[in-house]
Formats: structure tokens, sequence, C-alpha cells
């Protein structure tokens, strides 16, 4: 057994760092409003308590989560359902690639990262890209408090907005529902700096109704083929005539 | 929900619809945590359908509303987004703005018009 790189203090010290960032950072306010609607949105399509808990926590990836429940909820094949969300999270790949590195020294185990990894999303990751220059030691143990801490935000969201949606008269919880597409088409605007993912999330907007609309199937899947490609295609046609 | 009969039905769906597909791509993360570029051609498209992905999910749940949603009028969920969407841009990009402006127009306008 080689000591450990840091001593225990200085790695809990960075953890209770990351931990505590996340109370000053405005994504927890996007994520417990966005974690409310999801917590409704479990309810209303029949899931239990402990499955809607479980769901935020294996999976952890807010627009995951919302194809998840609204997929099965919506009685999708299994597979179409893992499909689209496969898709919908490879996103994270490109996440966690531009992250991990950050973490590393040379002789960090992979086990260590795979935590790190499964807290990586949106909001931690902007926050671990901004933060992580000015955390010297134990990126690591700091990376895992802002995941913990996010994560804690979004399991009290969760249990809030399930047991909301059961108690309040209709239109109120109707409109914790609404804060599904109203949270993530804010988040994903903001996200969406360039033209060719703005223009994604437009075609994908106006295709994804009229698939559902014809009844053709896997209407989610095709909407994000098409319209992506489509967006993909202009971006090059853009980038050639420059 | 009538799709599954039992309660393990849902907990094999999770896993096998919704962690393992989820989950893969971080774990492909940490095996290739070096080398992929961010501005990769592939890594732009799959950036686009996802995008493109989200934003269907958004109108789907918009237009073909979930649970008690679905008593307030299409109408007023659409412009209630539209809406939502100006004060973001108003705001200098606030999501915050955008939800807020977003629900009151919902609630408002179901007052007023379905009443």
């Amino acid at each position: 057994m080689s000591p450990p790189e840091l001593p225990p203090l200085t790695t809990f010290a960075a953890y209770r760092a990351g931990f505590a960032a996340t109370g000053k950072s405005v994504f927890s306010y996007v994520l417990f409003g966005t974690y409310i609607g999801i917590g409704a949105l479990s309810h209303d399509f029949g899931f239990s308590i402990a499955w809607a808990l479980a769901c935020t926590m294996l999976v952890w990836a807010g627009p995951a989560q919302v194809i998840l429940i609204s997929a099965l909820g919506a009685g999708s094949g299994l597979a179409e359902t893992a499909l689209a969300v496969g898709i919908s999270s490879a996103r994270l790949l490109p996440m966690v690639v531009a992250l991990l590195p950050m973490l590393k020294k040379g002789n960090t185990p992979s086990w260590k990262l795979v935590l790190p990894a499964h807290f990586t999303a949106v909001s931690m990751w902007v926050e671990a890209m901004r933060l992580l220059p000015s955390q010297r030691e134990g990126r690591i143990a700091f990376c895992n408090g802002l995941g913990t801490g996010y994560m804690l935000t979004a399991i009290l969201a969760t249990v809030t907005g399930f047991y909301l949606a059961a108690r309040l008269p209709p239109l109120a919880s109707g409109a914790l529902l609404f804060l599904t597409p109203l949270a993530f088409f804010m988040s994903t605007l903001r996200n969406a700096r360039e033209l060719i993912d703005q223009l994604a999330f437009a075609l994908g907007i106006v295709i994804g109704p009229l698939l559902a609309w014809w009844q053709l199937g896997l209407d989610l899947l095709w909407s994000g083929i098409i319209g992506g490609t489509l967006a993909y295609a202009l971006h090059r046609v853009r980038e050639a005539m420059r | 929900m009538t799709r599954f009969a039992t309660e393990y039905g849902a907990w094999l769906a999770l896993i096998l619809a919704g962690f393992l597909p989820n989950e893969v791509w971080r774990w492909l993360g940490v095996v290739f945590s070096r080398g992929l570029n961010e501005d990769s051609e592939i890594v732009v498209w799959v950036r686009a359908v996802a995008t493109a992905i989200l934003g269907g999910v958004i109108a789907k749940l918009t237009i073909f509303a979930p649970g008690v949603l679905a008593l307030t009028p299409m109408s007023v969920r659409v412009a209630a987004l539209v809406i939502g969407f100006a004060a973001f841009v108003i705001v200098r990009r606030s999501v915050f703005a955008g939800v807020a402006a977003g629900e009151l127009a919902l609630v408002g306008g179901t007052l007023v018009f379905s009443g």
C-alpha cells in the first residue's frame, strides 16, 4: 500500500469547498426548478417516489430523465426509449472527456474518476470548468463535493415536486409540470451559443410535434436526426462559404 | 401507469432504458479521456442531434401536455412558452426571468380563458 497523495484533511477540505460552491451557484436554483418539474412529472405518469429518486440519482441528467419518464409513461417501447435517452446523453461524452484531464495526475487510477464522471451533467460541468483552475489540490474531491451538493438539491426538489403534484389543486400542479418545458427551454437556449445549436433546437421544436402528430413512431429519434443533420448541413455550407 | 403490470417492470425499464444508455457515455468518457477533441465533426453533429431531440421533447410536452397540465388550453401553453422566451431575451438571457414570465402567463392565461 502506498500512502495517499493528500492528507485526509486536505481531501475533506476540498470536498467541502466543492459542496459549499453549489450554495452560491445560480445553477442550484435552475436545478431546483427543473427537478421540481421532474418530480411532478414522475408523479403524474404514475411512477413511485422511490423510482423517481433512484432515477434522479442513477441517471442524473435532466433531459434524459424527462425523455425516459415521458416516453415510458406514454407507452413507448424499451428499445426506442433507450435509443432516445442514449442519443440525448451523447453530449456527456465530450463533457467528461474535457473535464477528466483536469482531475488527473500521471498516476491517478481510473476508478477514482468514475464518481466525478457520474456527477458530470451540464450544471456541474460548467461550474467545475469555471472553478477548477483556482483549485490546485484535491480536484477530484472538489468535483465530488460539487456533484454531491447539486445532487442533494435535485433529490430535495424531486421529493418536493412529487408530493406537491399529489396535493395541490389542478392549476397549481399543472404550473409545476410546466416548469419542465420552461426550464429546459431557457437553459438549453442559454447553452446554445453557436448558430448550429440554436438552429438544431428550433428545428427540433418544429419537427418533433409534427412527427408525433403523424404518429410515425420513433418520433423523438427522427426529429433529432432530421433536425440535427439539417442544422449540421447548414453549418457546413456556411463554413464552406466563408 | 398501465404499461407496467408490476413495479418490477418499471425498475427494469429504469436500468435498461434509463441508467445504462445514459451512463455508458460517462464510462466511455473515462476510457477516452484523452484524444477526442470537443470540436471534432462527429461531436458537433452529435451535439446538434441531441439539441434537436431536446427541442422536440419540450415542444411535445407543451403541445401534448401530460397529466393535469392537459387541463390548461393548448394555445395558452404555447403562448406562455413564447412569452417566457421573450422575457428571457429581454432580461439579458436570464433563465429565471424566462421561467417566471412563462409560469405567470400560463396561470394568468388559464384563469382568463378557461375560467
